[in-house]
Protein backbone atom coordinates (compact mmCIF):
# COMPACT_ATOMS: atom_id res chain seq x y z
CA UNK A 1 0.00 0.00 0.00
CA UNK A 2 2.25 2.86 -1.19
CA UNK A 3 1.71 6.22 0.44
CA UNK A 4 0.82 9.18 -1.73
CA UNK A 5 4.28 10.71 -1.46
CA UNK A 6 5.79 7.42 -2.60
CA UNK A 7 3.44 7.38 -5.54
CA UNK A 8 4.33 10.95 -6.37
CA UNK A 9 8.01 10.20 -6.12
CA UNK A 10 7.60 7.15 -8.31
CA UNK A 11 5.94 9.40 -10.85
CA UNK A 12 8.86 11.77 -10.61
CA UNK A 13 11.18 8.80 -11.01
CA UNK A 14 9.39 7.72 -14.17
CA UNK A 15 9.43 11.27 -15.54
CA UNK A 16 13.13 11.62 -14.84
CA UNK A 17 13.84 8.34 -16.58
CA UNK A 18 11.92 9.55 -19.62
CA UNK A 19 14.03 12.70 -19.63
CA UNK A 20 17.20 10.67 -19.29
CA UNK A 21 16.13 8.38 -22.12
CA UNK A 22 15.35 11.38 -24.33
CA UNK A 23 18.71 12.97 -23.54
CA UNK A 24 20.59 9.77 -24.25
CA UNK A 25 18.78 9.32 -27.55
CA UNK A 26 19.54 12.91 -28.48
CA UNK A 27 23.25 12.23 -28.06
CA UNK A 28 23.15 9.86 -30.99
CA UNK A 29 23.29 6.16 -31.72
CA UNK A 30 27.04 5.69 -31.46
CA UNK A 31 27.21 7.02 -27.95
CA UNK A 32 24.11 5.07 -26.98
CA UNK A 33 25.58 1.77 -28.14
CA UNK A 34 28.85 2.51 -26.38
CA UNK A 35 27.18 3.45 -23.11
CA UNK A 36 24.78 0.55 -22.97
CA UNK A 37 27.50 -1.85 -24.04
CA UNK A 38 29.87 -0.83 -21.29
CA UNK A 39 27.70 -0.49 -18.21
CA UNK A 40 24.24 -0.01 -16.78
CA UNK A 41 22.77 3.46 -17.15
CA UNK A 42 23.61 5.57 -14.13
CA UNK A 43 21.00 5.28 -11.38
CA UNK A 44 18.73 8.26 -11.24
CA UNK A 45 18.59 9.67 -7.76
CA UNK A 46 14.89 10.21 -7.36
CA UNK A 47 13.89 13.72 -6.52
CA UNK A 48 17.47 14.75 -5.98
CA UNK A 49 16.58 18.28 -6.86
CA UNK A 50 13.82 18.29 -4.25
CA UNK A 51 15.07 16.32 -1.24
CA UNK A 52 18.56 16.75 0.12
CA UNK A 53 20.22 15.78 3.36
CA UNK A 54 21.42 19.29 4.16
CA UNK A 55 21.37 20.65 7.68
CA UNK A 56 23.40 22.05 10.53
CA UNK A 57 22.22 20.68 13.87
CA UNK A 58 23.40 19.56 17.30
CA UNK A 59 23.76 15.84 17.93
CA UNK A 60 22.71 14.19 21.19
CA UNK A 61 26.27 14.46 22.49
CA UNK A 62 26.20 18.22 22.02
CA UNK A 63 28.38 18.28 18.89
CA UNK A 64 27.58 20.48 15.91
CA UNK A 65 26.99 18.27 12.85
CA UNK A 66 26.04 18.96 9.25
CA UNK A 67 24.76 16.81 6.42
CA UNK A 68 28.36 16.55 5.20
CA UNK A 69 29.33 14.63 8.35
CA UNK A 70 27.07 11.76 7.27
CA UNK A 71 28.20 11.58 3.65
CA UNK A 72 29.71 8.21 2.85
CA UNK A 73 27.02 6.45 4.84
CA UNK A 74 23.45 5.62 3.96
CA UNK A 75 21.13 7.68 6.11
CA UNK A 76 17.76 6.73 7.56
CA UNK A 77 16.13 9.99 8.59
CA UNK A 78 12.97 10.36 10.65
CA UNK A 79 11.48 13.58 12.03
CA UNK A 80 9.48 13.40 15.27
CA UNK A 81 9.50 14.55 18.88
CA UNK A 82 9.88 12.97 22.29
CA UNK A 83 6.46 14.04 23.58
CA UNK A 84 4.86 12.00 20.78
CA UNK A 85 3.01 9.13 22.48
CA UNK A 86 2.41 6.73 19.63
CA UNK A 87 3.68 7.31 16.09
CA UNK A 88 7.26 8.30 17.01
CA UNK A 89 8.09 5.45 19.37
CA UNK A 90 6.34 3.05 17.00
CA UNK A 91 8.38 4.29 14.04
CA UNK A 92 11.68 4.43 15.94
CA UNK A 93 11.16 0.90 17.26
CA UNK A 94 10.41 -0.17 13.70
CA UNK A 95 13.57 1.56 12.45
CA UNK A 96 15.59 -0.22 15.17
CA UNK A 97 14.07 -3.51 14.04
CA UNK A 98 15.14 -2.76 10.44
CA UNK A 99 18.67 -1.86 11.61
CA UNK A 100 18.95 -5.18 13.42
CA UNK A 101 18.18 -6.96 10.15
CA UNK A 102 21.03 -5.35 8.20
CA UNK A 103 23.79 -7.54 9.59
CA UNK A 104 27.27 -6.10 9.00
CA UNK A 105 25.84 -3.53 6.58
CA UNK A 106 24.63 -1.55 9.59
CA UNK A 107 28.14 -0.06 9.70
CA UNK A 108 27.34 1.73 6.43
CA UNK A 109 24.16 3.28 7.83
CA UNK A 110 23.61 6.40 9.92
CA UNK A 111 20.11 6.25 11.48
CA UNK A 112 19.03 9.77 12.39
CA UNK A 113 16.11 11.08 14.44
CA UNK A 114 15.56 14.84 14.04
CA UNK A 115 13.24 16.52 16.52
CA UNK A 116 10.64 18.99 15.30
CA UNK A 117 10.24 20.19 18.89
CA UNK A 118 13.72 21.57 19.65
CA UNK A 119 12.64 23.87 22.48
CA UNK A 120 11.84 20.83 24.64
CA UNK A 121 14.10 18.24 22.99
CA UNK A 122 17.53 19.38 24.12
CA UNK A 123 20.63 17.27 23.37
CA UNK A 124 20.38 15.73 26.86
CA UNK A 125 16.75 14.75 26.31
CA UNK A 126 17.56 13.37 22.88
CA UNK A 127 20.47 11.33 24.28
CA UNK A 128 18.31 9.50 26.79
CA UNK A 129 15.55 9.00 24.25
CA UNK A 130 17.50 7.66 21.26
CA UNK A 131 19.60 5.29 23.34
CA UNK A 132 16.43 3.51 24.46
CA UNK A 133 15.74 2.51 20.87
CA UNK A 134 19.07 1.62 19.34
CA UNK A 135 22.72 2.23 20.22
CA UNK A 136 23.38 3.46 16.67
CA UNK A 137 20.53 5.95 16.61
CA UNK A 138 21.66 9.57 16.38
CA UNK A 139 19.40 12.27 17.80
CA UNK A 140 19.61 15.75 16.29
CA UNK A 141 18.20 19.02 17.56
CA UNK A 142 18.99 22.70 17.15
CA UNK A 143 17.35 26.07 17.13
CA UNK A 144 13.83 26.44 15.74
CA UNK A 145 15.37 27.99 12.61
CA UNK A 146 17.90 25.20 12.17
CA UNK A 147 15.26 22.52 12.52
CA UNK A 148 12.98 24.35 10.10
CA UNK A 149 15.84 24.52 7.58
CA UNK A 150 16.55 20.80 7.99
CA UNK A 151 12.87 19.98 7.50
CA UNK A 152 12.79 22.14 4.37
CA UNK A 153 15.81 20.28 3.02
CA UNK A 154 13.91 17.00 3.38
CA UNK A 155 10.61 18.59 2.29
CA UNK A 156 9.18 17.49 5.63
CA UNK A 157 6.15 19.33 6.92
CA UNK A 158 5.39 19.81 10.60
CA UNK A 159 3.23 22.11 12.64
CA UNK A 160 2.39 22.90 16.21
CA UNK A 161 -1.11 21.82 17.21
CA UNK A 162 -2.69 23.43 20.22
CA UNK A 163 -3.99 20.83 22.64
CA UNK A 164 -4.80 22.28 26.00
CA UNK A 165 -4.50 19.00 27.88
CA UNK A 166 -1.03 18.22 26.46
CA UNK A 167 2.12 19.17 28.37
CA UNK A 168 2.86 22.87 27.61
CA UNK A 169 -0.42 22.99 25.68
CA UNK A 170 0.70 21.60 22.34
CA UNK A 171 1.52 18.56 20.27
CA UNK A 172 3.30 18.41 16.96
CA UNK A 173 1.77 17.11 13.74
CA UNK A 174 4.39 15.77 11.40
CA UNK A 175 5.13 13.47 8.49
CA UNK A 176 5.74 9.91 9.67
CA UNK A 177 8.19 8.86 7.00
CA UNK A 178 11.62 7.34 7.15
CA UNK A 179 13.75 8.82 4.38
CA UNK A 180 16.53 6.65 3.02
CA UNK A 181 19.32 8.84 1.68
CA UNK A 182 22.33 7.74 -0.37
CA UNK A 183 25.95 8.10 0.77
CA UNK A 184 26.05 11.17 -1.51
CA UNK A 185 23.20 12.77 0.43
CA UNK A 186 20.61 12.26 -2.30
CA UNK A 187 17.17 10.79 -1.93
CA UNK A 188 16.83 7.04 -2.44
CA UNK A 189 13.49 5.94 -1.04
CA UNK A 190 10.87 6.60 1.60
CA UNK A 191 9.16 4.18 3.96
CA UNK A 192 6.37 4.44 6.47
CA UNK A 193 5.96 2.10 9.40
CA UNK A 194 2.84 0.04 8.80
CA UNK A 195 3.22 0.00 5.02
CA UNK A 196 5.60 -2.96 5.02
CA UNK A 197 7.24 -5.23 7.57
CA UNK A 198 10.67 -4.42 8.99
CA UNK A 199 11.96 -7.45 7.09
CA UNK A 200 10.63 -6.04 3.81
CA UNK A 201 12.15 -2.62 4.39
CA UNK A 202 15.50 -4.21 5.33
CA UNK A 203 15.43 -6.30 2.14
CA UNK A 204 14.66 -3.22 0.01
CA UNK A 205 17.39 -1.16 1.65
CA UNK A 206 19.97 -3.94 1.36
CA UNK A 207 19.14 -4.23 -2.35
CA UNK A 208 19.71 -0.49 -2.79
CA UNK A 209 22.95 -0.69 -0.82
CA UNK A 210 24.33 -3.62 -2.80
CA UNK A 211 23.51 -1.79 -6.05
CA UNK A 212 25.59 1.20 -4.97
CA UNK A 213 28.77 0.52 -3.09
CA UNK B 1 1.10 -8.31 7.79
CA UNK B 2 1.66 -9.14 11.44
CA UNK B 3 -1.44 -7.21 12.43
CA UNK B 4 -3.57 -9.13 9.98
CA UNK B 5 -2.15 -12.36 11.31
CA UNK B 6 -2.80 -11.25 14.87
CA UNK B 7 -6.37 -10.35 13.98
CA UNK B 8 -6.87 -13.75 12.38
CA UNK B 9 -5.53 -15.48 15.46
CA UNK B 10 -7.79 -13.34 17.63
CA UNK B 11 -10.85 -14.27 15.58
CA UNK B 12 -9.91 -17.92 15.85
CA UNK B 13 -9.66 -17.61 19.63
CA UNK B 14 -13.13 -16.06 19.84
CA UNK B 15 -14.69 -18.76 17.69
CA UNK B 16 -13.09 -21.33 19.94
CA UNK B 17 -14.55 -19.81 23.11
CA UNK B 18 -18.29 -19.40 22.56
CA UNK B 19 -18.91 -19.20 26.31
CA UNK B 20 -17.67 -15.60 26.27
CA UNK B 21 -20.37 -14.60 23.78
CA UNK B 22 -22.92 -14.24 26.57
CA UNK B 23 -21.08 -11.22 27.89
CA UNK B 24 -22.47 -8.11 26.27
CA UNK B 25 -19.14 -6.33 26.15
CA UNK B 26 -15.58 -7.55 26.26
CA UNK B 27 -12.43 -5.54 26.85
CA UNK B 28 -9.23 -7.44 26.32
CA UNK B 29 -5.60 -7.22 25.20
CA UNK B 30 -5.07 -4.14 27.36
CA UNK B 31 -1.49 -2.97 27.33
CA UNK B 32 0.69 0.10 27.34
CA UNK B 33 4.07 0.85 25.89
CA UNK B 34 6.86 1.60 28.32
CA UNK B 35 7.85 5.26 28.33
CA UNK B 36 11.45 6.37 28.13
CA UNK B 37 11.41 9.82 29.63
CA UNK B 38 9.56 11.26 32.61
CA UNK B 39 6.68 13.70 32.07
CA UNK B 40 5.99 12.54 28.54
CA UNK B 41 2.60 11.25 27.42
CA UNK B 42 2.31 7.49 27.18
CA UNK B 43 0.18 5.30 24.96
CA UNK B 44 -2.07 2.41 25.92
CA UNK B 45 -4.16 0.10 23.78
CA UNK B 46 -7.19 -2.13 24.23
CA UNK B 47 -9.50 -4.20 22.10
CA UNK B 48 -13.22 -3.76 22.69
CA UNK B 49 -16.10 -5.76 21.34
CA UNK B 50 -19.72 -5.16 22.24
CA UNK B 51 -22.56 -7.51 21.34
CA UNK B 52 -24.94 -4.56 21.25
CA UNK B 53 -24.36 -1.03 20.06
CA UNK B 54 -22.57 1.02 22.69
CA UNK B 55 -20.23 3.97 23.10
CA UNK B 56 -16.95 4.34 24.93
CA UNK B 57 -17.33 7.57 26.86
CA UNK B 58 -14.01 7.73 28.61
CA UNK B 59 -11.07 5.93 30.14
CA UNK B 60 -9.36 6.55 33.46
CA UNK B 61 -6.33 5.15 35.22
CA UNK B 62 -4.86 6.09 38.59
CA UNK B 63 -1.37 6.37 37.07
CA UNK B 64 -2.27 9.25 34.73
CA UNK B 65 -4.04 12.55 35.17
CA UNK B 66 -6.09 12.15 32.04
CA UNK B 67 -6.66 9.60 29.31
CA UNK B 68 -7.75 10.62 25.83
CA UNK B 69 -8.80 8.45 22.96
CA UNK B 70 -6.73 9.59 19.99
CA UNK B 71 -6.97 8.60 16.39
CA UNK B 72 -4.08 9.18 14.01
CA UNK B 73 -5.32 10.82 10.86
CA UNK B 74 -3.10 10.46 7.86
CA UNK B 75 -3.56 13.62 5.85
CA UNK B 76 -1.37 12.97 2.83
CA UNK B 77 1.97 12.36 4.48
CA UNK B 78 1.17 14.21 7.70
CA UNK B 79 0.04 12.45 10.86
CA UNK B 80 -2.42 14.44 12.93
CA UNK B 81 -3.80 13.23 16.17
CA UNK B 82 -7.52 13.63 16.53
CA UNK B 83 -9.20 13.53 19.90
CA UNK B 84 -12.18 11.15 19.88
CA UNK B 85 -14.75 12.36 22.42
CA UNK B 86 -16.91 9.25 22.25
CA UNK B 87 -15.95 6.12 20.42
CA UNK B 88 -18.83 4.39 18.68
CA UNK B 89 -18.95 0.64 19.14
CA UNK B 90 -21.19 -0.91 16.49
CA UNK B 91 -22.85 -4.17 17.58
CA UNK B 92 -20.58 -7.16 17.19
CA UNK B 93 -17.71 -5.19 15.73
CA UNK B 94 -14.27 -5.52 17.18
CA UNK B 95 -12.45 -2.23 17.71
CA UNK B 96 -8.72 -2.66 18.19
CA UNK B 97 -6.49 0.17 19.32
CA UNK B 98 -2.95 -0.43 18.11
CA UNK B 99 0.40 1.33 17.58
CA UNK B 100 0.40 3.75 14.68
CA UNK B 101 -3.36 4.10 14.85
CA UNK B 102 -6.00 4.71 17.47
CA UNK B 103 -4.59 4.80 20.96
CA UNK B 104 -5.24 5.95 24.49
CA UNK B 105 -3.00 8.88 25.25
CA UNK B 106 -2.02 8.89 28.91
CA UNK B 107 -1.43 12.47 30.02
CA UNK B 108 0.11 13.54 33.29
CA UNK B 109 1.77 10.24 34.11
CA UNK B 110 2.95 10.24 37.71
CA UNK B 111 5.91 8.03 36.84
CA UNK B 112 7.44 6.56 33.76
CA UNK B 113 5.67 3.39 32.64
CA UNK B 114 8.15 0.59 33.27
CA UNK B 115 8.18 -2.62 31.31
CA UNK B 116 6.90 -5.57 33.33
CA UNK B 117 4.52 -3.54 35.50
CA UNK B 118 0.76 -3.30 35.08
CA UNK B 119 -1.76 -0.50 35.14
CA UNK B 120 -5.50 -0.67 35.82
CA UNK B 121 -7.69 1.06 33.25
CA UNK B 122 -11.38 1.76 33.79
CA UNK B 123 -13.42 2.13 30.63
CA UNK B 124 -16.81 3.84 30.89
CA UNK B 125 -19.48 2.78 28.43
CA UNK B 126 -22.80 4.44 27.69
CA UNK B 127 -24.76 1.21 28.24
CA UNK B 128 -22.45 -1.33 29.78
CA UNK B 129 -21.23 0.94 32.56
CA UNK B 130 -17.70 0.73 33.88
CA UNK B 131 -15.28 -2.09 33.20
CA UNK B 132 -11.83 -2.19 34.74
CA UNK B 133 -9.05 -4.17 33.11
CA UNK B 134 -5.42 -4.66 34.04
CA UNK B 135 -3.01 -3.70 31.27
CA UNK B 136 0.56 -4.94 30.94
CA UNK B 137 3.35 -2.49 30.32
CA UNK B 138 5.35 -3.95 27.44
CA UNK B 139 8.70 -2.89 26.00
CA UNK B 140 9.10 0.15 23.75
CA UNK B 141 9.33 -2.02 20.65
CA UNK B 142 6.22 -4.10 21.45
CA UNK B 143 3.46 -4.26 18.87
CA UNK B 144 0.92 -5.96 21.10
CA UNK B 145 0.38 -8.46 23.91
CA UNK B 146 -0.31 -11.42 21.64
CA UNK B 147 3.04 -11.06 20.01
CA UNK B 148 4.65 -11.01 23.45
CA UNK B 149 2.85 -14.19 24.42
CA UNK B 150 3.89 -16.06 21.28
Amino acid sequence: MPSTITTQLRRIRVSLWILVAAAVLALGGTFLVRTVGVREPPPVTVGEAAIRSEFSLMDHNGNRVTGADFLGRWQFVFFGFTHCPDVCPTTLAYMANVLDRLGGEIERVAPIFITVDPSRDTPQVMAEYVQAFHPKLIGLTGTEAEVAAAARSFRVYYEKMEEETAPDGYLMAHAGHIYVMTPEGGFEDVFREGDQSAEEMATDVLASMSGKQ
Amino acid sequence: MMRKLTATVAVAVVIATPALAEESIRVFDAWARATILASRPGAAYVTVESATEDQLLGVATPVAGQVMVQAVEKDGDINRMKHIETLDLPAGERITLAPGGMHLMLMGLQDKLSEGTTLPMTLSFENAGEITVEGSVLGIAAEGPREAAE
